[in-house]
């Protein structure tokens, strides 16, 4: 269970996210849909805490992200824009070691990493070194990583990205396998079609701020749109009118 | 927290290791490249000085007719007398254009001056911006000076005055430097070339703990871990302390090998770097290790790139040479405050051992604890900076 409280952040005088609030309940998936620069990254990125934000306040059940930002994580698993893998390992070894940061007992590590490569299904590849992979081999692998701690709640920074159909097919699987275990997943994208397929809350945010926080039911009928693209278009102009 | 740390340690050992091409320059070109440059200035200055002695020099000589006595004289001192340009302005011409490096030349009236009993003129042609031309010419000069010498006390002699009125001094050199002591001077590059090559082995470990991972798009990920982040620039930094202490223990071996094959007695050298001086360098250079790694992870830490880490970086593989080059020009003794500062000491005391002389042992107190504290407080830094949120860039 995800809690974002009225948080602000500035880098400079770009102020990225300038008041955004919204809750991220367990067992349901939660998209943060917006334009390209709405502050969506950001937003996300204070979440896995690798940022702080200037105010407001988030927690991930419960822990604070930055007064208890360990414990944070610790029920967190965190895909960022663009997670890059490392070359020279295979992608086994990727995940083990991430198993191993995240302190799954020593015994336990290849028992648990056995079981994630299942549940992602990258059995063929997982012995070879990550360096030659292709975008959706390196976004299974790297997810498979952020799961290696079965996490309770799993942030998705834009994971479609660069997927071809199939592999933008099994990652909607596997979001719905893990709603389905009762997980909360909030991830963002830029892409209406997508959001709307998978998500039972979408989150509209542009220009720093929510413009609306609904089901997808809701978000047609308070724009009066039918077409969820004119009513993400809608609802963004709301916020910033130019 | 020190599973932790191990961890991280393994897995950059293990992924360094992987990266044969980064590997092997890393710790392979320290250890080859300091002896192999230090066997061709060794082998160039044996040459150098071995040719000036015994080699005959050929010098053209204008007006060989005028000065019968002189030529003999210059042929009884090595000097091969060869064909000159025909007049003078030719001469002085062959020498501009670098066809001869010395020329000299005995004018038409030398015999009868020198007759009359005085100052016969006689010219030494060379260019003085050459330096191999200049110690030619000085050569020949010498040789001048000795037969204006020897001229003046037979004239002396016959008038029935005693040559040693020309000599009221008696100059002898006296060189009390011992044969190791001389080598020192050379061996002192030798210490630099140690530092080079231990900051080479841990160079792309460094940037990969910043600017490497986050070009590569793992640092995020990393972070995103319930792990606190000084633990995994610790396991970092540690795991470049590891490459570079294997590339110093190359390049000592590399060295010591290195040395046996060269012909240092020939320039009267006898360095001391037998098996224990290594291992006893070794302990003094290892401070350095953690100095090293922290300034490498430091400066990494700041820049935006890969290519530019790099950039930087060769700068700081410069930096250690510039206290030792300061001191070396004003060829400072060691002190007591030179020891405080990191590559001096190290470079100071490893001369004194392989000079075979007395090594202080406040000295060496002082600079490996100097240098080790130094390098504690840049690794804090480093941790403290790496907690900072511009490091995702």
């Amino acid at each position: 269970m995800i809690r974002v409280d009225e948080i602000h952040k500035s880098f400079g005088s770009v102020r990225a996210v300038r008041g955004i609030s919204f809750e991220a309940p367990d067992g349901r998936v939660t998209g943060l849909l917006g334009p390209n620069g709405a502050g969506k990254s950001t937003t996300l990125r204070i979440l896995y805490t690798v940022m702080k934000p200037d105010e407001g306040s988030a927690s991930i059940d419960g822990h604070d992200v930055v007064e208890s930002s360990l414990d944070a994580r610790r029920c967190t698993g965190a895909l960022p824009h663009g997670a890059g893998l490392y070359p020279h390992l295979t992608a086994r070894e990727n995940i083990a070691y991430f198993a191993s940061l995240c302190g799954i007992a020593r015994g336990n590590i290849e028992e648990r990493v056995e079981s994630i490569v299942d549940l992602l299904e990258i059995k063929d590849f997982a012995d070879r070194h990550t360096k030659g992979f292709s975008q959706g081999q390196r976004t299974k692998v790297a997810l498979a990583r952020a799961l290696v701690h079965d996490p309770q709640n799993v942030i998705l920074d834009e994971p479609s990205n660069g997927l071809d159909v199939m592999a933008t097919r099994s990652l909607r699987e596997l979001i719905l396998k893990l709603k389905d275990a009762g997980r909360c997943i909030l991830f963002s994208s830029h892409v209406m079609q997508e959001v709307a397929a998978l998500c039972d809350d979408i989150v509209i945010i542009a220009d720093g701020r929510v413009a609306i926080d609904d089901s997808a039911d809701g978000i047609r009928e308070q724009t009066g749109c039918d077409d969820l693209e004119d009513a993400f278009v809608a609802a963004i102009q709301r916020v910033s009118p130019e | 927290m020190i599973r932790t740390i191990f961890t991280v340690f393994k897995k950059e050992v293990l992924d360094n290791f992987r990266d044969r091409r980064t590997l092997a320059s890393a710790l392979l070109m320290g250890p080859l490249f300091g002896p192999l440059l230090f066997a061709f200035v060794i082998n160039l200055s044996i040459e150098r000085s071995l040719s000036n002695v015994e080699k005959t020099l050929d010098l053209p000589v204008l007006g060989v007719e005028y000065a019968p006595t002189l030529v003999d004289y210059l042929k009884s001192r090595n000097i091969d007398i060869i064909a000159a340009p025909e007049n003078r302005a030719a001469a002085l011409a062959s020498v501009k254009t670098g066809l001869h490096d010395v020329v000299v030349i005995i004018p038409e009236g030398y015999g009868e001056r020198m007759a009359e009993g005085l100052p016969a003129k006689v010219e030494l042609v060379s260019d003085q911006a050459n330096t191999t031309a200049d110690r030619d010419a000085r050569r020949v000069r010498n040789v001048l000076y000795a037969y204006n010498q020897e001229l003046a006390a037979i004239r002396l002699s016959v008038r029935g005055v005693s040559p040693l009125v020309l000599r009221p001094l008696n100059i002898d050199d006296i060189d009390v430097s011992t044969a190791s002591g001389r080598s020192g001077i050379l061996l002192g590059m030798m210490s630099y070339f140690f530092i080079f090559a231990m900051l080479m082995g841990g160079m792309y470990l460094a940037i990969d703990t910043t600017a490497g991972e986050r070009e590569r798009g793992s640092l995020e990920p990393l972070l995103a871990l319930p792990v606190t982040r000084d633990r995994l620039i610790l396991g970092k930094i540690i795991a470049t302390c590891l490459f570079m202490a294997l590339s110093l223990i190359l390049s000592l071996i590399s060295f010591f090998f290195a040395l046996k094959f060269m012909p240092l007695q020939e320039l009267g050298m006898t360095p001391n770097f037998g098996p224990k001086v290594v291992v006893a360098a070794f302990f003094l250079l290892a401070p350095f290790i953690l100095l090293g790694a922290s300034v490498m992870t430091l400066v990494a830490s700041f820049t935006k790139s890969y290519k530019e880490a790099q950039t930087w970086l060769s700068v700081v593989l410069l930096a250690p040479t510039l206290p030792i080059l300061i001191v070396s020009l004003l060829t400072l003794r060691p002190r007591l405050e030179f020891m405080f500062v990191p590559s001096l000491s190290q470079h100071l005391l490893l001369i004194d051992m392989v000079k075979n002389e007395p090594v202080n042992v406040l000295h060496v107190v002082i600079s490996v604890t100097s240098t080790l504290i130094l390098g504690g407080l840049l690794t804090w830094l480093c941790a403290h900076l790496y907690r900072r949120e511009g490091l995702l860039g």
